[in-house]
């Protein structure tokens, strides 16, 4: 096992694994910029390194930086979190060449995954479904006309490098795909650094079910069940769900089986997670693969009893995997919801500093948390402070546990999405497990508009 | 007629200059806050008088970015 590892985040994921090794008697060492000089995270680590100026592209964005920090402080094993850097190929190559071992998947998996376009190809290779669309990469705009119309409106306008929902929209004729076409682009050029742009048919409100992966370096892979993350706004998701409300055992098996095929044809070591969206038929197609810890991961986490960040580290360090198919629990349900500091009405972000943080607690609540009352919330970072999960024996005490723990959560200072996440926790349609990707705009923008 | 800001965050860029004439609901500012840009629009149509930030600077909701008249 490892003697140090460096954690090349920051926030909420970067306590979460500084806790797992600090269970394992492994040291840590955190890397911060400038605005998080007195972060938990920080506070927390064994050793903590500086790495730059607050702007992320200065600081923990910076691979030479972070490689800089792991040598001084002699890391063994460097753990990326989610986000920033985790799934940049660079990082893992860096590590490879220094000696460090990425806990993660091998760079060329990384790689594939990264380019969409590749990955898609890959997919329908390993006979897993893929979401009708353009063949590879639209050139220009009179391709993509003519794609379009082939596949028929509505259409997804998608980059190849994208994530987090930038570079991506939905366009329903000639003259929108028109208008979004060329600043989709260039916006994708400017943040992933290509304007490889493809074109999916658009489904409407598909619910999104995700399956977790574990592989080890011995070819041995599991799934570890299903995820439901159809709660979204701005193709980001704001409620997780263990296992899925639909509760279909037979499907489960199926797109359990497709995504072990996906992490199989690109030779995936470590977690992953295997994205697809699934239609009212039952129908799954494949979205994407993160390669990477996923932010929802203490849902599974719940139901399946495993600590996978343990396991991320036991894996990397070349342990079997100590448990096949058959061992993996899933037991009761359960429920995350994420709090972001923005206000819940227009969902805008809303930093300063929080004055009063006080947590909910009970049996079955978990919080993963990156602040604590006199934290400052910059602009610099994702507005997602900290998460919220419950574990219960059903769906429906679990929503009920939900509820109660949103209520008891108290941020004081700045603005949160409490508001936004009781209002639908205690939606009828929420409660039947009703859930699809435009839930929020279906359901709880109407209802303030009327 | 002064446009604010309607949230916290970093001024990326300022696609106007004082003296060009806006209609009503175009952009005249982009902010950008945790990952996000949110473009500012004018809520009338006039000319831009005074503009009083600049590309990188931060500022607060409610904070004047521009006037129009």
């Amino acid at each position: 096992m490892f003697r140090k590892v460096l954690i090349a985040n920051r926030g909420e994921i970067a306590r979460r694994v500084i806790r797992t090794c600090r269970a394992m008697g492994i040291a840590t060492v955190a890397v911060y910029s400038d605005a998080d000089a007195n972060a938990l995270h920080v506070r927390e680590a064994d050793e903590a390194v500086r790495i730059g100026p607050p702007p992320v592209a200065a600081s923990y964005l910076q691979v030479d930086a972070v490689m800089e920090a792991a040598r001084q402080t002699q890391a063994d094993a460097l753990h990326p979190g989610y986000g920033l850097l985790s799934e940049n190929p660079a990082l893992a190559e860096a590590c490879a060449d220094a000696g460090v071992t990425f806990i993660g998947p091998p760079a060329h998996a990384i790689r594939e995954m990264g380019s969409k376009i590749r990955a898609r190809q890959l997919m329908r290779e390993a006979g897993v479904p893929i979401v009708p669309g353009s063949d590879g990469e639209v050139a220009d705009l009179t391709a993509a006309l003519q794609t379009a119309r082939d596949i028929g409106y509505p259409v997804m306008l998608k980059a190849s490098g994208g994530g987090g929902g930038i570079g991506m929209q939905v366009v329903e004729s000639d003259a929108q795909l028109e208008k979004a076409f060329a600043a989709n682009q260039q916006r994708a050029k400017s943040y992933f650094g290509s304007g490889a742009m493809f074109l999916e048919k658009y489904l409407e409100a598909p619910r999104h079910i995700e399956i977790q992966l574990l592989f080890d370096t011995h070819g041995h892979g599991v799934y570890l069940w299903e995820r439901e993350c159809s709660i979204q706004r701005r193709h980001q998701k704001v409620i997780e769900e263990a296992p899925s409300a639909l509760g279909d055992a037979g499907l489960r098996k199926r797109m359990g089986e497709a995504a072990l095929a996906a992490g199989r044809a690109i030779g995936y070591t470590n977690a992953g997670t295997v994205e697809f969206i699934v239609d009212g038929a039952g129908h799954f197609y494949f979205l994407e693969m993160n390669t990477r810890l996923q932010v929802e991961h203490p849902v599974t986490e719940a139901v399946t009893g495993l600590d996978l960040v343990e396991l991320q580290l036991r894996v990397a360090a070349g342990e079997p995997l100590p448990f096949d198919q058959a061992g993996v629990a899933l037991n009761g349900h359960a429920i995350e919801c994420r709090i972001y500091a923005e206000d819940p009405v227009r969902m805008l972000p809303s930093p300063g500093t929080i004055q009063v943080l006080e947590l909910p607690t009970g049996e079955g609540v978990r919080n993963d948390v990156g602040v604590e009352s006199g934290s400052v919330v910059t602009p610099y970072y994702d507005p997602m402070i900290g998460k919220l999960i419950v574990h219960a024996p059903t769906r429906e005490a679990a929503i009920a546990k939900m509820a109660q723990a949103l209520a008891e959560y108290r941020v004081e200072g700045i603005k949160t999405n409490l508001p936004l996440l009781a209002q639908i926790v205690a939606h009828p349609q929420f409660q039947a497990g009703a859930t699809t990707t435009d839930f929020i705009r279906q359901y709880v923008q109407n209802r303030k508009e009327s | 007629m002064q446009i604010t800001a309607t949230m916290a965050g970093t001024v990326l860029s300022i696609p106007v200059a004082v003296g060009e004439a806006v209609s009503e609901g175009q952009d005249v500012i982009v902010l950008e806050s945790m990952k996000m840009e949110v473009p500012i629009q004018s809520e009338v149509a006039g000319t831009v008088r005074v503009v009083n930030v600049q590309v990188g600077d931060f500022v607060n909701e409610g904070d004047v970015l521009i006037e129009v008249e």
